[in-house]
């Protein structure tokens, strides 16, 4: 069964990609979200049953060099249960709504194919994804892991007559290659340490990576820790965290649908994954922990105050999802793995419903994605309202405090805080404080959209209003199947994340060191202001919120005039993006062009032009006389360079 | 059959010498008979090349289906393949066929055309299956006469020029190969190539005019070999000659430039400078890693530069000869396996992204980048393909460039973490300019007026693509196919070379104290 969930997407993808001239547009997008549905079908049967071990099974050999041995293969543990369930829910219900939503987009030209090339890049992104979530050793993990970022490369650049989505693409797949730097590194030292990349064998060499000595660019350091940081560098890339997050924001250029699925419910989620999976290594690594609860913080918070001030609807979705993966990584490096996961997997709901949510506005809009141009879109959409509504109380946690009755968010993220809380160490500390705080802006960013967009009088262009009109019933649907997620999933497993069935539910699939890790049980003995505090902290939000654009809607205003250097901090991002401009990008283009045009054409054609024209006829004619110009002077200096280093080696290697 | 691989290697020249002898006219029936009677030959010359790999034992790690016979002056004309040979033997005959084909709209000197393609590559196959030392010193020097002729005379504007440049270039490091191999005839007594496997070269420090050459005449003769190969793979900072050979030469001339002539360097080092010259080779890892990286990076931010289409791939195949390089210095498995694969990986890849090239090439006549732009509007199926191939140039898991990157990285890591750092930059550097060309070219919106005509793929360019698309996609997902023909003598090129080195990493690990 869980091979048929992997290949069904596959053969939609191909279905939709080759054969759509053979069966036509129309039965290509129902053929491939019926492979979604099937695929989402079984994994939900698969997900009630129970693998108290992991249960591998092989589909072929693939890699084998010597030691090195990898097989195409399924692991099926509670880890890969999950993510099975939430990636193929996700993409079966954004196929169906890309249904509704990429419907006479008017990016495309009348008597232009596009559709079954969306959806054949969908399903080839829920394969990846699945190939990723499924696999049982690093190499597949990396295909998977590749294949998204192809997949995400495609999506945002779906729109390829607009410079801006392809610029987009772009970025997002060379900032991803960053982070895989860290990754591929991860793998390589994994396979010298432990001669394999298989997860069981690397898994089992854990306590010994934790004594062992590795050299790394010259530093000897302790070897699960450094190979834990390279992996950890890795999930950065894909899930956004600070200093590789530029990518997630412009992403956004992509259609709507694909933010939801790609950028908001699964592939950013990778790299959480990731952390979790390799629990059994991050578990002996407690400075690599800390240093992913340091930046999981960071990246909330941080994420949280640019997501204040964006006007631009999915931006303000955008940066909040990056926020939320912040919460997630927070808690695996306190070591609450299960705690990250339940969070990803509530988010997953909450979040695709916000941006389809989002979606379904624009549409409603034509396409207008700045909040400034809505207001008082309640009445005119009230089914959208209604699922933003249930979105924006999942997302900032609304729940009764103190119980375990409240919608997805309320109870995936205060089991965050309060792990965090109750890791007592100093990153732990760090994190609950920057969360509480987060939270609070969390809850504001939120409230703003909800009444930015819903609230107040129609703003901008008042045809635009007139013609607004909720969305048809394919995109509804969608919308209601997550609204249910968003409420109740959260309550219904929470014993299996969280509560007391944590251990015999997850069984194997994460590892908590046992002697070192008790931080999901202390979680539930931290006093009662912690679990309070992130319930008050939304409350701030909310009011700050509704005074700000309900009540009196010219604060902002004031605000932004009375703190400009902070405003337009905030506004352009912390300028992240100036800054790698300033210091990567440039020189490299600059440096590539000096090697270019110098190196490659004076210095060594200068040296073979020498040769030819100095060289060769003094050979022949032996009465030349040696021709001295600059090129001779830079021939010198690369021949006697090269020269020098050569017998460097010579006279230093061996030499005992 | 007994002499299975003369056969093949000849079938190409007896069709070159049909054309030669029996094409008369120059009118439009006799360049078709021309054109097809070179497909008709590479074609057959891939079939018989078939037979050779299913006679092949891969576990045999001796060399097979050997010829030998007397030839002139006392030498010996000595034929065989062996695992690390055989796939660049049916890399060249099944590239030909595609390569012939992709010359279908040559329309100057044809038959002089083919006969130059068809010389070449009996002189391609004779380089991987000669087992004597002049043997291979002739085919080798040979096959830089056809390609000097095709870019000579169907190159385009500054030809000339690049055509002697190649021609310098490579014959600098010939000349200094020719007198290695006299020396190692002079010292072995022999110039039968698996006899001087085994010889065992000098390799005591010697003194040359009062300077102490560690390692000795084996360092001499690996630095006159790594001359020419050097020059031939092509490593920085010789690599100069390709990015002009490439951007002159016709499309075809440019994929068998890509896809074959460059891995007789890399063929070389595994054939010669390894297994003969271990205790230099172990010398010189260093070097030759510095090198390696050099190439991986340097090469890429140039690419990344350039605006003429074919000097950016010219630029990238440096860059990815870099990865082969330092996967055969690595001297262990997963190196050694790693560059074999990428070698061949790299000749469907490269020869793919040339035909590419050129197939809009001679729709508008132009490789400047700036010409193009949108070209997925009225081309869609040439986007797709195109992208596979820039997909393959990035390294893509699922495509045969990712084995390849992997099993070179990996071995590397073993040898030295900051070589493999390095390799691995390499590789978001080539995601950068292949992505940045890929839009250029591919996407936006297609405003050029110039453009607006232009055709997507017709059927001819639809099958020379089929067996490049179908070979990148099938080696990424099934490496098997390569590695375990390779495998077993890899295996012995490894153990022979750490027999022969034992006592040196002794010396060095006791040197810095592991």
């Amino acid at each position: 069964m869980p091979v048929i969930i992997l290949f069904a997407p596959l053969v939609g993808a191909l279905v939709a990609g080759f054969g759509w001239r053979l069966i036509g547009e129309q039965n290509a997008k129902f053929f491939s979200t019926g492979m979604l549905f099937l695929a989402a079908f079984l994994s939900w049967i698969v997900f009630f049953r129970q693998y108290d071990v992991a249960e591998t099974i092989t589909i072929m050999r693939w890699l084998e060099s010597g030691s090195l041995s990898v097989d195409w293969a399924i692991r099926m543990d509670r880890l890969t249960q999950i993510m099975l369930v939430v990636v193929t829910t996700v993409s079966a219900l954004v196929h169906l709504y890309s249904i509704g939503y990429m419907k006479d987009d008017p990016q495309w030209r009348t008597g232009e194919s596009y559709e079954p090339r969306f959806f054949a890049y969908l399903s080839f992104f829920t394969f990846s994804m699945l190939m990723l979530v499924t696999s049982d050793n690093l190499l597949q993990m990396f295909f998977g892991w590749e294949g998204v970022g192809v997949a995400s490369y495609l999506l945002i650049g779906f729109y390829y007559r607009k410079p801006s989505a392809n610029a987009a693409a772009m970025k997002a797949f060379i900032v991803n290659r960053v982070g895989d730097f860290g990754f591929a590194l991860g793998i390589f030292g994994l396979f010298l340490m432990t001669d394999s990349i298989n997860f069981d064998d690397v898994f089992a060499a854990g306590p010994e990576l934790a004594q062992a000595k590795m050299e790394f660019l010259g530093m000897t350091m302790n070897a699960a820790g450094i190979l834990t940081l390279l992996l950890f560098i890795g999930a950065m890339g894909k899930s956004a965290q600070l200093f590789l997050h530029t990518w997630l924001p412009d992403a956004m250029e992509g259609p709507t649908p694909v933010s939801a699925l790609i950028h908001a419910a699964t592939m950013v989620t990778a790299g959480v994954f990731l952390v979790a999976r390799m629990s059994p290594i991050f578990e002996f690594a407690p400075g690599t922990l800390a240093f992913v609860t340091y930046v999981g913080a960071s990246t909330a918070f941080v994420a949280a105050t640019i997501a204040l001030v964006q006007n631009d609807i999915k931006r303000v979705i955008a940066y909040s999802t990056m926020s939320q993966l912040g919460y997630m990584f927070a808690a695996a490096g306190v070591g609450a793995y299960q705690v990250a996961i339940f969070h990803l997997f509530t988010h997953a709901f909450f979040k695709a419903m916000l941006f389809l949510g989002a979606g379904s506005v624009i549409t409603a809009m034509h396409h207008e994605q700045d909040m400034r141009n809505y207001g008082g879109l309640r009445h005119k959409i009230p089914k959208t309202f209604w699922a933003m509504m249930i979105g924006t109380l999942a997302i900032t946690g609304v729940g009764i405090p103190l119980t375990t009755i409240g919608f997805a968010g309320f109870l995936s993220k205060d089991a965050i805080i309060e792990t965090t809380f109750a890791a007592g160490t100093a990153a732990g500390s760090y994190a609950f404080f920057m969360l509480v705080i987060s939270a609070a802006m969390t809850s504001f960013y939120s409230w703003r959209l909800m009444f930015m967009t819903f609230y107040g009088a129609p703003k901008g262009d008042k045809h635009t209003h007139e013609h607004a009109h909720e969305s048809p019933l394919v995109m509804l649907i969608p919308l209601l199947v997550l609204a249910v997620g968003a409420t109740f999933a959260g309550m219904l497993w929470y014993p299996g994340f969280f509560g007391d069935d944590v251990e015999t539910w997850f069984a194997e699939a994460v590892f908590v060191n046992p002697e070192t890790n008790t931080v999901i049980y202390d979680a539930h003995y931290v006093a009662n202001w912690v679990k309070v505090s992130p319930f008050v902290a939304m409350l701030g939000g909310l009011l700050a919120a509704y005074y700000c654009y309900i009540r009196n809607p010219n604060a902002p205003k004031a605000l932004a005039k009375r703190n400009p250097g902070l405003y337009q901090f905030l506004l352009n991002k912390w300028y992240f993006d100036e800054l790698y401009d300033l210091i990567f990008v440039n020189p490299a283009k600059r440096f590539g062009t000096f090697l270019w045009k110098k190196v490659d054409g004076v210095v060594i054609d200068g040296a073979l032009n020498g040769l030819a024209m100095g060289i060769i006829p003094w050979l022949t004619r032996l009465a030349n006389r040696w021709q001295s110009g600059y090129v001779f002077t830079y021939a010198f200096a690369m021949i006697i360079g090269v020269g020098a280093i050569l017998t460097w080696f010579v006279f230093t290697r061996g030499a005992q | 059959m007994d002499n299975l691989l003369s056969l093949v290697t000849f079938l190409p020249m007896i069709g070159a010498a049909v054309l030669l002898v029996f094409l008369r006219g120059n009118d439009a029936v006799a360049v078709l008979n021309a054109k097809r009677v070179a497909l008709a030959v590479t074609v057959v010359t891939f079939l018989a090349s078939l037979t050779i790999l299913f006679q092949f034992d891969p576990e045999n790690t001796d060399f097979q289906m050997v010829e030998e016979a007397n030839w002139i002056g006392g030498l010996t004309y000595k034929m065989g393949v062996d695992g690390i040979s055989i796939l660049f033997v049916m890399l060249t005959t099944l590239l030909m066929p595609i390569v012939i084909g992709a010359s279908w709209k040559v329309e100057h000197r044809v038959k002089e055309y083919m006969i130059a393609f068809l010389v070449l590559e009996t002189l391609m196959i004779g380089v991987f299956v000669s087992l004597d030392l002049f043997l291979f010193y002739v085919f080798f020097e040979a096959g830089l006469i056809p390609m000097f002729l095709i870019i000579g005379i169907w190159g385009g504007k500054e030809r000339v020029y690049a055509s002697f440049k190649f021609f310098l270039y490579t014959l600098f490091g010939s000349v200094l190969m020719l007198v290695a191999m006299i020396a190692m005839w002079l010292e072995a007594g022999t110039t039968d190539i698996p006899t001087l496997l085994t010889h065992q070269f000098n390799s005591g420090t010697i003194s040359v005019l009062g300077w102490q050459i560690v390692g000795g005449a084996q360092t001499l003769m690996w630095l006159a070999f790594f001359a020419s190969f050097a020059v031939k793979m092509p490593m920085w900072p010789v690599h100069t000659w390709l990015p002009d050979a490439h951007v002159q030469a016709p499309t075809a001339g440019s994929m068998v430039l890509a896809a074959i002539l460059l891995k007789m360097g890399g063929y070389g080092f595994l054939r010669f400078s390894l297994p003969m010259f271990p205790v230099a080779s172990f010398i010189m890892q260093d070097f030759v890693f510095f090198l390696s990286v050099a190439a991986i990076i340097l090469t890429s931010l140039m690419a990344l530069m350039q605006t003429d289409m074919k000097k950016l791939i010219a630029y990238s195949s440096v860059a990815h000869m870099g990865f082969v390089t330092m996967g055969i210095f690595t001297f262990n498995k997963q190196g050694l396996d790693g560059s074999i694969f990428q070698m061949i990986s790299h000749g469907f890849i490269s020869g793919a992204l040339f035909l590419a090239v050129g197939t809009i090439y001679e729709r508008m006549h132009t490789r400047e980048i700036d010409a193009y732009g949108g070209l997925v509007v009225r081309m869609p199926v040439y986007a797709m393909v195109f992208m596979l191939f820039t997909m393959g140039n990035v390294g893509l898991p699922g495509t045969s460039g990712f084995i390849g990157e992997f099993l070179t990285i990996a071995g590397a890591f073993q040898a030295n973490t900051w070589v493999a750092a390095g390799a691995t930059f390499g590789v978001i550097l080539s995601a950068g300019y292949a992505l940045w060309l890929y839009r250029r070219v591919v996407f936006g919106d297609m405003i050029k007026g110039s453009l607006k005509a232009i055709k997507d793929l017709d059927p001819r360019e639809k099958w020379l693509f089929t067996p490049l698309v179908v070979a990148t996609i099938l080696l990424g997902v099934a490496p098997g196919l390569v590695l375990d023909i390779i495998g077993p003598s890899v295996d012995v090129l490894v153990e022979n070379f750490n027999m022969a080195t034992a006592h040196l990493m002794d010396a060095a690990s006791v040197a810095t104290g592991h």
